[in-house]
């Protein structure tokens, strides 16, 4: 089957069409940009150049899949509203995985070279925080994900992939690790078992983790000297 | 052979998504108008919250479009050409509509126009009161504008006379509401205490009516204050508010500036139609003192029913349906959402 792959999760913007075919996980065609303020311009661009980079059109795909986040809103809400409506013209399902997923399904053996071979999954939530889980030999997922500043997070596991790795590295004492952010390879993957058994996907909810800045207002400032 | 055209917007609270039908002749008939609101989530803050908006405009894009298409009988391979709101508005809430748009318009293959908001909201006219004489003055209120227009051409040029230098009307008016202990959006519990006021109970000051101000600009926040200071020196004698009164006296302000500045301007600039819109439009003192002096003027009004002036996606249907009537550009499909697009530019 033939998936076309979004992920603005990060401060990549990332298409890609990729053949799914029982294990056989193939990337056909896909555009990544990296650029944090371009997710509005460049996801739906990028996913026709990477439908033609696949020699397919639109209309020959399967199924969608998107990541969900974590990540900084407004770029994650991009990609998001473009899978949801290419579905909807299209008629096709939608997956949702979280973005994290995506990045451990890329995660190799001979990077992780911990004893157990746990590993973190790590991307930059902005704010000096970070978007965190947690993942066991096999790749599934054991903790999280949790969005907190790198000082705070508690682990024994010295590996971590994503950017939130890179920047954070030194304060949390792990070593990093590829990929820095999540590929249509990796979403496709996270999103396999789904997909081949062409369940209905779960509702394509955003993965927030942290509540709107808003304040309730005190009552009206005073005008006049009390 | 006529074509459908698709608006999305959600440049503020409100997800909206229209369908109308651009017959042969440019006439512009209404097929569906969905709107989702989230201004429920927003009344307790006293005003709107961009990520609270942004994450209610994702959650209904899809549902508010399946709606609209159900409504007017049609499916989306029956689309023409897609318009959306590139602006102005709040960045966030506006990348969900375009990036929406942006989806629809590539998986349906049909051209995209980028749109403007305020151009949206006197394009919805032609909806209800068919094509609009060319020049005609446009008086835009609502919680995020309040601007006087003149309109050459509606799929091309818009020129501004002139804006608020500080709070939008419908501002004012939430605020107001709030100091009178009144709900969430202020204008409609203003509108109701005001029927019951007396509107020269207290001679609240007409903001930049001075010889030396601007004309055509626009000033609502020393009137707040002093709606504000009123009030509070009421309490401190220990007198109940009048709460209609207050209200009355304060939109008897409001209706007498924008009614006395748009009617100058028409006069002025020799323009014989004048189009009010935007949420505020709905005012009952403000479309009966418009109504009064415009036909002392000798100006003919058009208001469009509630529903119309308020943000929704059939404004910005109708407004891509005059671009593409009038053979505009297209939008490419890399373009960037402006939460600042000046009104001048009508599509991208
Ligand atoms: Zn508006």
């Amino acid at each position: 089957m033939l998936v076309l792959a979004i992920d603005t999760s990060t401060p990549a913007v990332t298409a890609g069409v990729v053949a799914l075919d029982g294990d056989r996980v193939e990337t056909r065609g896909e555009r990544v940009t990296v650029d944090a303020r371009a997710h509005g311009e460049l996801i739906t661009p990028h996913a026709l150049a990477a439908a033609e980079a696949a020699g397919v059109s639109l209309k020959d795909l399967d199924a969608i899949v998107a990541g969900v986040g974590p990540g900084p809103f407004t770029g994650l809400r991009a990609g998001m509203a473009t899978a949801a409506a290419l579905g909807h013209a299209l008629g096709l399902p939608v997956y949702p995985v979280c973005s994290l997923d995506a990045l451990a399904a890329d995660v190799t053996s001979a990077d992780v070279t911990a004893e157990d071979s746990a590993f973190l999954v790590m991307t930059d939530a902005r704010r000096r925080e970070v978007y965190w889980a947690a993942y066991d030999a096999d790749g599934q997922r054991t903790d999280g994900p949790h969005v907190q500043r790198p000082a705070d997070v508690e682990t024994d596991v010295k590996v971590a992939a994503g950017d939130g790795a890179l920047l954070y590295g030194a304060v949390l004492d792990v070593q990093p690790i590829e990929p820095r952010f999540p590929s249509p390879a990796g979403l496709v993957k996270a999103a396999r078992s789904a997909l081949l058994a062409k369940e209905p996907p779960a509702p394509l909810t955003p993965l927030y983790l942290r509540r709107p800045d808003a304040t309730e207002p005190a009552a009206p400032k005073r005008v006049t000297a009390p | 052979m006529s074509r459908i055209i698709m608006g999305i917007e959600s440049s503020c609270d409100e997800t909206g998504v229209g369908l109308v039908r651009l017959h042969d002749d440019g006439a512009v008939e209404l097929l569906a108008d969905e709107v989702a609101s989230s201004v429920e989530q927003h009344a307790r803050f006293g005003g709107v919250v961009p990520e609270v908006a942004s994450r209610a405009h994702l959650e209904a894009m899809v549902p508010t479009t399946e709606r609209a298409f159900e409504k007017a009988g049609l499916t989306l391979s029956d689309v023409d050409a897609i318009a959306v709101t590139a602006g102005p508005g709040l960045a966030g809430a506006l990348l969900v509509g375009v990036s929406a748009a942006k989806a629809y318009a590539t998986a349906l293959d049909v051209p995209l126009y980028g749109v403007n908001h305020l151009a949206g909201h006197i394009a919805v006219d032609t909806l209800q009161h068919g094509p609009l004489p060319a020049p005609c003055l446009a008086l835009l209120v609502s919680g995020g504008h309040t601007q006087l227009l003149r309109v050459d051409d509606i799929a091309s040029s818009i020129t501004e006379l002139g804006s608020t230098v500080d709070d939008a009307a419908g501002e004012a008016y939430d605020k107001v509401a709030r100091v009178l202990g009144l709900p969430y959006p202020g204008g409609p519990p203003i509108d109701n205490a005001a029927k019951n006021g007396d509107p020269a109970a207290i001679a609240f000051p007409r903001g930049m009516t001075g010889p030396r101000d601007a004309k055509f600009d626009f000033s609502f926040s020393g009137l707040k204050t002093a709606v504000a200071r009123w009030v509070e020196g009421a309490a401190r004698r220990g007198e109940e508010i009048p709460v209609d009164d207050v209200a009355a006296s304060f939109q008897e302000a409001v209706a007498d500036v924008l009614t006395a500045k748009a009617i100058r301007a028409a006069k002025e600039q020799g323009i014989g139609t004048m189009v009010i819109s935007g949420g505020v439009a709905a005012n009952s003192r403000l479309k009966e003192l418009a109504a009064e002096r415009c036909a002392a003027a000798g100006i003919e009004l058009r208001v469009p029913r509630p529903r119309l002036c308020t943000d929704n996606g059939a404004m910005i249907a109708a407004l891509g349906a005059h671009v593409v009537a009038a053979k505009r550009p297209t939008a490419a499909l890399d373009f960037s959402a402006n939460p600042a697009l000046p009104v001048e530019v009508v599509s991208l």
